[in-house]
């Protein structure tokens, strides 16, 4: 990776970022980075674990009900299937609630950031919050998402506002294109390394340049999700023709997104410059997706589990990827590899075009649409000792199971190909070889 | 009258909530609050004292009880060059003033101090340190002592 960084830019007189178009629309007037403003919500995403069995006592308290409900949506995912008691009793509360209040509610047909946009409620330019430390996510499509804790939520869906500090950029530009083997997770892992978890300041992350225009929908998702790792508050992403296309493929009207990117000559707190042709495959060690480094760095390091899943790791275009690695092969003796697709919708698709038989020729293990191991539930949690890789997005420690279970993070390709090897490898080699 | 605590930049979530105490609720960790910064700190801070920081306080965790040990403990405010962003969001939406100001040179640790909030001053040993005003739409928030008192006054000539 080569590159430049570092603060810049003068500004141009009027030349606002993405981030404060956005802001200002949701608030009714210009704004300023460093400006506290209060902003109306265009729409407000909770799931089972932080949701209803959180902001409802609150809101209790508080002795109101929703400020619209029509502008809420409530997705299962951390505890479905419901197959532990504690599971089944918060999905019993989360379907209550939903009945009471009539929100729209997506129950048990995969993880939230991906289910939200699949289903047709992001549009660019909205301004969004998600009770949610991944709600960047929405980022992909040019809204303005970021996640808050049950106490803020709750005052959201009170009332439709929340203040917010307007922040300022920091514009990440790719330049060139991605090697084959080499996935937008990658990208991210090299982020996390080079400006580490606290590089994003809680400010606004944008991403461009060429590398970005030419990803998939999807695979932009991982980026904006990812911008968490960073710190930001947002991932942000310039809407366009790739954007609304996929936007009208799910039924949603992309509207008028044209003048959604930040103006030339907009003033940046910082621009990093980034080589994607240069980019290796990378791995996070444990126990942080700081601790990232190319593949080779950790290339033979034994595994007993590969994780394909969570809203980083699992989407249609992950499965896609994983499956290119996987066709004709079977996993290493002793290593157990596990597929959570993102959604049903993605799962559904994987399945017409072959994908989800190649993971179940290889030996895979397919596990429903929800969060799994990658939030610490369900049957599958890792175990005292294991060593796992994982297209999850965190790998701290005691996250996805025990706290002695070691965990890196490479894309879907890296998880692949370390199943088929029983240890870290370099999915280029298998591709070459495919 | 409260007394200054001056601290330097970079204060993170985790010196002011320690991760062993998270388990045993807000008496615990505002016990053991900056004790490895400043081991006289949470024994010795009255109702009404200030601390007066560098860059980036806050920094860290999204963790709520930072902010909370703070308040519990009785902080006046936190007057800073700059905080971490999710730690003043934690802040203002418990109730706890925080505070930046252009210029904090020759403030002294043990100072006495008074936060006068309404004028954007820190007055401390005969001179009136200017502070950056609060935003207007978080002093109310400031002034009922958080998100939740201020939304339930807010929210009850609504009902
Ligand atoms: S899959 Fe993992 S990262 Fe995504 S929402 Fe669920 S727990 Fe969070």
């Amino acid at each position: 990776m080569t590159a430049s960084g570092g603060r810049a830019e003068g500004a141009a007189t009027g030349a606002t970022t993405l981030a404060q178009k956005i802001i200002a629309r949701a608030c009714g007037r210009p704004v300023a980075p460093g400006e506290v403003v209060t902003a109306r919500v265009d729409l407000a995403m909770i799931h089972d674990s932080g949701g209803p069995r959180r902001v409802a006592p609150i809101l209790r308290e508080l002795g109101v009900g929703l400020w619209d409900p029509a502008k809420v949506v409530l997705i299962s995912d951390h505890f479905v299937p419901g197959d532990t008691e504690e599971g089944a009793r918060i999905l019993a509360l989360t379907r209550e609630w939903a009945r009471e209040t009539g929100v729209a509610f997506h129950d048990g047909v995969g993880i939230c950031h991906v289910v939200l946009p699949e289903a047709g409620h992001l549009r660019p330019g909205m301004f969004v919050v998600g009770g949610d430390s991944h709600s960047p996510t929405g980022g992909a499509f040019g809204a303005y998402m970021f996640g808050v804790g049950a106490t803020e939520m709750a005052g959201v869906l009170a009332t439709g506002e929340i203040w917010i500090r307007v922040p300022e950029t920091i514009l990440i530009e790719w330049r060139g294109r991605l090697s084959p083997g080499v996935m937008a997770k990658d990208m991210m892992l090299a982020l996390c390394a080079r400006l580490g978890m606290d590089g994003g300041r809680y400010q606004a992350v944008e991403y461009a340049g060429e590398a970005i225009a030419a990803l998939p929908m999807q695979e932009r998702m991982t980026l904006s999700n990812m911008a968490a790792e960073l710190g930001a508050q947002v991932g942000l992403i310039a809407p366009d023709e790739v954007t609304a296309q996929w936007l009208a493929g799910v039924g949603a009207d992309p509207g008028d997104w044209q003048g959604l990117r930040t103006d030339p000559g907009a003033r940046l707190a910082e621009h990093h410059r980034l080589d994607a042709a240069a980019l290796p495959p990378q791995v996070a060690a444990p126990h942080s997706p700081a601790n990232a480094g190319p593949v080779a760095d950790a290339a033979g390091e034994r595994i007993d589990i590969a994780y394909i899943g969570a809203c980083t790791g699992a989407k249609y275009a992950d499965l896609a990827a994983a499956a290119r690695i996987l066709r004709g092969r079977r996993l290493a003796p002793g290593v157990t590899l596990l597929v959570a697709p993102a959604s049903r919708r993605d799962q559904e698709r994987a399945a017409a075009d072959g994908i989800m038989a190649v993971f179940e020729a290889a030996g895979a293990r397919i596990l429903p649409n929800a969060c799994g191991i990658c939030a610490g539930y369900g049957a599958h949690r890792l175990a005292a000792g294991v060593s796992c890789i994982s297209s999850t997005a965190r790998n701290f420690r005691g996250r996805m199971g025990d706290p002695s279970a070691r965990v890196w993070l490479g894309s879907p390709m890296t998880v692949a190909a370390s199943a088929v090897a029983g240890r870290i490898a370099d999915p280029r080699e298998m591709l070459e070889a495919a | 009258m409260g007394r200054i605590w001056r601290l330097a930049d970079d204060i993170d979530t985790d010196q002011l909530a320690p991760g062993q105490y998270m388990r045993g609720g807000i008496e615990a960790i505002a016990a053991h609050c900056l004790e490895s910064v400043r081991p006289d700190f949470a024994a010795g801070v009255r109702r009404g004292d200030i601390i007066v920081a560098g860059r980036n306080f806050g920094m860290g965790s999204s963790r709520e009880q930072a902010a909370e040990a703070l308040r519990h403990l009785g902080l006046a405010g936190v007057v800073a060059e700059s905080f971490a962003g999710i730690f003043y969001r934690n802040a203002i939406n418990l109730g706890l003033p925080v505070l930046t100001a252009p210029d904090l040179s020759g403030i002294e640790d043990g100072a006495e101090a008074a936060l006068d909030i309404a004028a954007g001053r820190l007055l401390v040993g005969g001179r009136a340190v200017p502070l950056d005003p609060l935003p207007e739409n978080l002093r109310p928030i400031i002034a009922a002592g958080g998100l939740v008192p201020w939304l339930k006054a807010r929210l009850k000539g609504q009902a």
